[in-house]
């Protein structure tokens, strides 16, 4: 029972969301607000269950892990944010999680993506065969697409002509992004109305 | 010429009921059409099949119910096709919102597979940190991990027993909606060598294929489409399938819609050409 | 002294070196550094969730206080917070964790938020179909070209594209892993190296625009 009554509940808010396709209406804020306020309270439950209370709490009380009372008073303060005259302190949390992000962020771009990307650019190009032909496409879109970027210098010239043709492999990337953004919506579509029509009419019917 | 500037300033409303009916129709019609595995798909089925038994998987749930229809049926062939062969999937969480979409997708697929929890498979939930998390795995899982997600001693469960850190992981497999599949690239991959497969929500997939080229990662399921080549492989058709036709004929409507807004557009345009010429 | 930004910038400065250098050196003393301070980079981060739920509550709480307009639908977005919260205690209280599969947290998950989620979401397949009646046109060579290629991989990638013609998919699959995967490449090469540079000069206290 309570399975299909969350099944027209489910349903409803569906509909109250869709509602908003004829035009902006109250159900349509109704759901909206609901789903801003449910998902503040999932995220704030998250916080205490998969957080404060495994990473910090039960280490420090059962495993005596006092050494975390550091991270969680870099946690607290910045907290302050929420009172103007101490919210200074704030500063000193995010400057720890940037600083991190930081770090990581020079080895992890370089060891995890340039070099490898730059690698694999390199490919042999001294066939007569089609792999041949799309190697120097891909080195060819890889050098004309960076020139496009390359905003260092008037696209006048040989860069003019590279950051044209860097333009057209653009456009063919975005197109290709384009096509598969329909492809997303869509799937996201045939879901709910999948729901409709066999979950929620399948109570009915 | 009339009909091209009527249709132009047609209610949109007309054009969203024949998207929604272009999805109903197929759905209840059912048609058959032809669904052929691509390379980047097969290439993750043939790996993992092909891994010894009981090695252990790492699946990360990076998405959330905004992308559910495409991921969450790719998420129950590849558990099918991880217990049907013996290996032992280890979910965790780095999207939050999509915790319980992840564990519903493994207890249902461990209950049709006769599966155990703490024996052949695991679910250790969220923890926040992206970055600093897929890092600190690289040495030790149980600094982030130390409970599972009921908060249960990780330890405690014998599948754990040998599990530390991405060297006891055959395969790391990503379900993507956002970017973080970035970061498993860069610092899993990249750092600790772990192999990677992803699967992508279709808005994604496209920036993933230079990852695919240079071997960086071993293939890519693209969005529902990707779903229903997968579970193909799998042999067992499911909901990313029933979607197809309507996939289908939703792309045919929206070309249909791109050619008679441009045929109108420059009709108007020559128009306007020879009205200004006079 | 305290409020000054020397601190936070050598807090980052060595945070940010303590990185690099363990990368280079995952040996004793750096590995166990950086490992426990990736531990408390989690453990921090969590809490700026609580920063994100606060500011939300407190807005929606002010327009409800002052009676602002549309102050009703701010009351559906607190009820709809509290409703959670109180379910998710309610359920660690019952079952030892809200994730379990019979409680009310859970199922506010199944019939509230991913429906809400998911259709909200699902609005947009509507929105591009309408965009792509009224506003994608093909103003020049460029846009054609654009377009052309979203209708060979519309029709490429699902299974009617291989009903048309067996090459259709052949030919999506030659564009996603050649061309636009080139394109995507220098895209992606040239915001690496940009976000390199940025992370330099944060460690090295030139960036500091996130102090303010």
């Amino acid at each position: 029972m309570a399975t299909i009554i969350g099944i027209w509940i489910a349903a409803g808010l569906t509909l109250f969301i869709y509602s908003f396709l004829y035009k902006d209406n109250h159900f349509y804020k109704f759901a909206e607000h609901l789903y801003v306020g449910i998902t503040a309270g999932y995220w704030l439950i998250y916080t205490w269950a998969y957080t404060i209370q495994p990473m910090l709490l039960d280490p420090i009380i059962k495993n005596k892990e006092f050494i975390l009372i550091i991270p969680a008073f870099f946690g607290i303060i910045m907290l302050t944010r929420w009172f103007p005259s101490i919210s200074w302190l704030s500063r000193w949390s995010i400057a720890f999680t940037v600083g991190i992000g930081a770090g990581l962020g020079v080895t992890g771009s370089i060891q995890g993506f340039i070099l490898p990307q730059l690698r694999s650019t390199i490919l042999p190009i001294t066939g007569f065969d089609f792999a041949t032909f799309n190697n120097l496409l891909i080195i060819f879109g890889v050098i004309t697409t960076l020139v496009y970027f390359y905003f260092s210098k008037e696209h006048r010239g040989v860069l003019g002509q590279g950051a044209k043709i860097g333009m057209t492999f653009i456009m063919i990337a975005f197109g290709a992004s384009f096509g598969y953004t329909v492809m997303a919506r869509i799937s996201l579509l045939i879901g709910r109305i999948y729901f409709l029509m066999f979950d929620w009419l399948g109570t009915i019917f | 010429m009339k009909i091209f500037e009527k249709m132009s300033r047609i209610d949109r409303r007309y054009i969203y009921i024949l998207i929604a009916a272009v999805v109903i129709v197929p759905l209840l019609l059912k048609p058959k059409l032809p669904i052929i595995p691509t390379k980047p798909v097969k290439d993750i089925f043939d790996y993992v099949e092909n891994l010894p038994e009981g090695s252990n998987i790492l699946i990360s749930i990076d998405y959330d119910a905004a992308s559910m229809p495409e991921q969450q049926p790719f998420l129950e062939a590849l558990l099918r096709q991880c217990f049907r062969n013996n290996l032992k999937p280890v979910m965790l969480v780095q999207w939050q919102l999509g915790a319980p979409l992840g564990t519903q997708g493994l207890e249902k697929i461990a209950k049709e597979c006769n599966a155990e929890y703490g024996v052949d498979y695991i679910n250790l939930g969220y923890r926040p940190g992206y970055v600093a998390q897929m890092v600190g795995i690289g040495r030790e899982i149980r600094d982030y991990f130390a409970v599972d997600y009921k908060n249960v001693s990780v330890d405690s469960f014998p599948i754990m027993k040998n599990i530390h850190n991405y060297n006891d992981f055959a395969l790391l497999v990503g379900l993507e909606a956002g970017a973080t599949y970035l970061l498993w690239v860069e610092y899993a991959g990249g750092r600790f060598k772990q192999k990677i497969a992803l699967a992508l929500n279709a808005v994604s997939a496209p920036d993933a294929y230079y990852f695919y080229q240079s071997k960086q990662i071993i293939g890519i399921v693209g969005g529902m489409k990707g779903a229903a080549e997968y579970e193909m492989l799998e042999n067992k058709p499911d909901l990313a399938v029933a979607g197809m036709a309507s996939q289908s004929y939703s792309h045919i409507l929206i070309i249909i819609f791109i050619i008679f807004g441009n045929i109108a557009f420059f009709v108007e345009k020559n128009r306007m050409k020879k009205e200004g010429g006079k | 002294m305290l409020k000054s930004k020397n601190i936070p910038l050598t807090i980052t400065f060595i945070v940010g070196i303590i990185m690099i250098v363990s990368f280079f050196i995952p040996h004793r003393p750096f590995g166990d550094i950086e490992q426990i301070s990736l531990k408390w980079y989690s453990i921090i981060a969590g809490f700026t969730m609580l920063l994100g739920v606060d500011s939300l509550v407190g807005l929606h709480y002010r327009k409800i206080k002052r009676k602002e307009e549309n102050w009703q639908h701010s009351i559906v977005l607190i009820a709809g917070f509290l409703m959670v919260v109180i379910a998710g205690i309610v359920g660690t209280v019952q079952f030892g964790s809200a994730f379990d599969e019979k409680s009310f947290f859970t199922y506010i998950y199944n019939y509230f938020i991913v429906p809400l989620q998911s259709t909200m979401f699902s609005l947009l397949a509507f929105f591009v179909a309408s965009a792509a009646y009224r506003a994608f046109r093909a103003r020049n060579v460029d846009a054609a070209l654009l377009l052309i290629t979203a209708v060979i991989v519309m029709l490429g990638r699902v299974p009617v594209g291989e009903v048309i013609s067996p090459y259709l998919p052949k030919f999506t699959d030659w564009i996603m892993e050649v061309p636009q995967m080139a394109a995507k490449r220098g895209i992606g090469l040239g915001i690496y190296l940009g976000a390199l540079g940025v992370s330099i000069r944060i460690i090295l206290g030139i960036e500091r625009s996130y102090l303010s």
